[in-house]
């Protein structure tokens, strides 16, 4: 067994890891760490509000045991922004209206910045005509394909759409 | 969830040492066992973290070995997988969503449990998974997803991955490592059908490891695709899903490797499909008369014959689109 232990990183903090290991990252993030910006949907892994970064990916703070993510690095929706300066995709979100109650707006940014990190390291999706291609893009049906896994229940996705291919966009010109 | 301890092994040695506690149960990316530990449906008492073992990927003689804590996008990125086993990448990317990719290992994805909606819900159904022997409400109420092949009156759960269809179609063997050393079992060989005992899903002794996953050197002259049906677009289990191989020359069929995912209790190897395609004419009522033959021996319920012949159909076009694609 091994101890690699330490404690994990949420928006360049540590947080001292759960005694108990059935708290969820998700649960460590809204009750021990104060962050109620990432939300609980479903609590199932059918939703997508609570996905975070770790380490640049996105995963579902709701299926990750916190035990797990010892010395790792999370990003959640409190550390895109610089002070008081919205991060761009936040900025887009607003400009399309990406969304109507806001529920799933944190989880579906989280969500859109790790797709934009798989997108430039050429990872296909199921939508991929070749897969042999070295570079992926957003065209055609790519971008709602990738981003299937987070749901919106007030339907804004042709804003969320937009305000993702905008913001994509604008960091692959 | 109920109590459990949880330790993080260092390596197979240690992770096979640690789960040799009764009650113990291996963790890998979490995504399928954390929801089944909140609903009490698994009850462990202790879990062994095994996402830090072996997630190499590499060239095996031609081959390729996948270590079993690999996750689920590492595989399907991978330049030898897309490049050799393009059905693989394919079949993983038509699976769940980028975040649970991203967390689900390898050896989690073999091991998940069905989502058969009468064994997530403790509360409301009987099941013989959950509790063997109290019978299985899902025979007699709405059914329409469970499974038309394989199945048993104790139990019609379908096994709901999309990675493993294609590895049965590759032929592909899984390491296992237990107390009594280690042992290669065919992925076809892994999983039990649920006879009178669907509690029983692998072929697994208490505490064995999945260690990784051995693909043998890709067919040459075969082209291959993996079709996914399902109620939407897209993040959504299988009503049928198709993994084949087709080797064609001069209009007849030389080689032909099918399964199906959707359909049965674990990943169906279509035998007689592909006993019907070889030798034969690479022409649709050839691919429809094998289809046929495999599905002669569904046995569909009140609410999922339509399966038949969406499988039928579905195993139809993707063998014919394999054609066309290779006249192209």
């Amino acid at each position: 067994m091994t101890e690699d232990g330490g404690p994990v990183r949420i928006n360049g903090s540590p947080v001292a890891l759960p005694d108990d290991p059935r708290v969820s990252l998700l649960d460590l993030l809204r009750e021990q760490a104060g962050l109620h910006g990432t939300k609980k949907g479903c609590d199932q892994g059918a939703c997508g509000a609570c996905t975070v970064l770790v380490d640049g990916q996105r995963v579902l703070s709701c299926l990750a045991l916190a035990v797990q993510y010892a010395g790792r690095e999370v990003v959640t929706i409190e550390g895109l922004s610089e002070g008081d300066t919205p991060h761009p995709l936040q900025r887009a979100f607003v400009e399309h209206e990406g969304f109507q109650c806001g529920y799933c707006t944190p989880g579906q940014i989280c969500s859109a910045l790790g797709m934009m990190a798989e997108v430039e390291r050429g990872v296909p999706s199921y939508v991929t005509a070749d897969l042999g291609a070295a570079t992926a893009g957003l065209d055609g049906d790519e971008l709602r394909e990738r981003m299937s896994g987070n749901l919106c229940r007030c339907g804004a996705y042709n804003g969320i759409a937009d305000a993702v291919a905008e913001t994509f966009a604008g960091r692959t010109r | 969830m109920i109590p459990f301890t949880y330790a993080r092994a260092g390596d197979e040695e240690d992770a096979v040492r640690l789960a040799g506690t009764a009650g113990s149960t291996y963790l890998g990316g979490g995504t399928n066992l954390v929801d089944l530990l909140r609903r009490t449906v698994e009850r462990p008492s202790a879990l062994v973290d095994v996402t830090g073992l072996s997630s190499s990927i590499e060239d095996s003689g031609g081959g390729l070995m996948i270590g079993a804590a690999a996750r689920n996008t590492a595989v399907a990125e991978h330049r030898l997988v897309r490049t050799r086993y393009p059905v693989l990448s394919r079949a993983i990317l038509a699976g769940a969503s980028g975040q649970i990719r991203n967390m689900a290992t390898v050896g989690g994805n073999l091991l998940q449990r069905t989502r058969c909606p009468y064994f997530y819900d403790v509360a409301g159904y009987r099941c013989n998974k959950r509790n063997p022997g109290e019978g299985c409400d899902a025979v007699g109420g709405p059914h329409r997803g469970h499974a038309i092949l394989g199945a048993s009156p104790a139990c019609i759960a379908v096994h709901p991955s999309d990675m493993c269809v294609a590895l049965a179609a590759l032929d592909a063997d899984v390491h296992l490592r237990g107390a009594g050393g280690s042992r290669l079992v065919p992925l076809t060989g892994l999983h039990r059908l649920p006879g009178t005992h669907p509690e029983i899903e692998t072929v697994l002794a208490p505490g064995e490891l999945i260690t990784g996953v051995q693909l043998p050197a890709p067919v040459t002259g075969e082209r291959s695709a993996y079709r996914k049906v399902r109620d939407r677009a897209s993040y959504a289990f299988a009503l049928v899903s198709v993994a084949a191989l087709l080797g064609v020359q001069d209009g007849v069929v030389t080689s032909a490797r099918l399964a199906l995912g959707g359909v049965a209790p674990k990943p169906w190897r279509a035998y007689t499909a592909e006993r019907s395609l070889i030798g034969g004419p690479a022409t649709a009522t050839a691919f429809r008369a094998a289809a046929e033959a495999e599905l002669a021996a569904a046995t569909p319920l009140r609410d999922n014959g339509f399966k038949v012949e969406l499988a039928v159909r579905t195993i139809t076009a993707v063998l014919d689109g394999l054609v066309r694609e290779e006249r192209a």
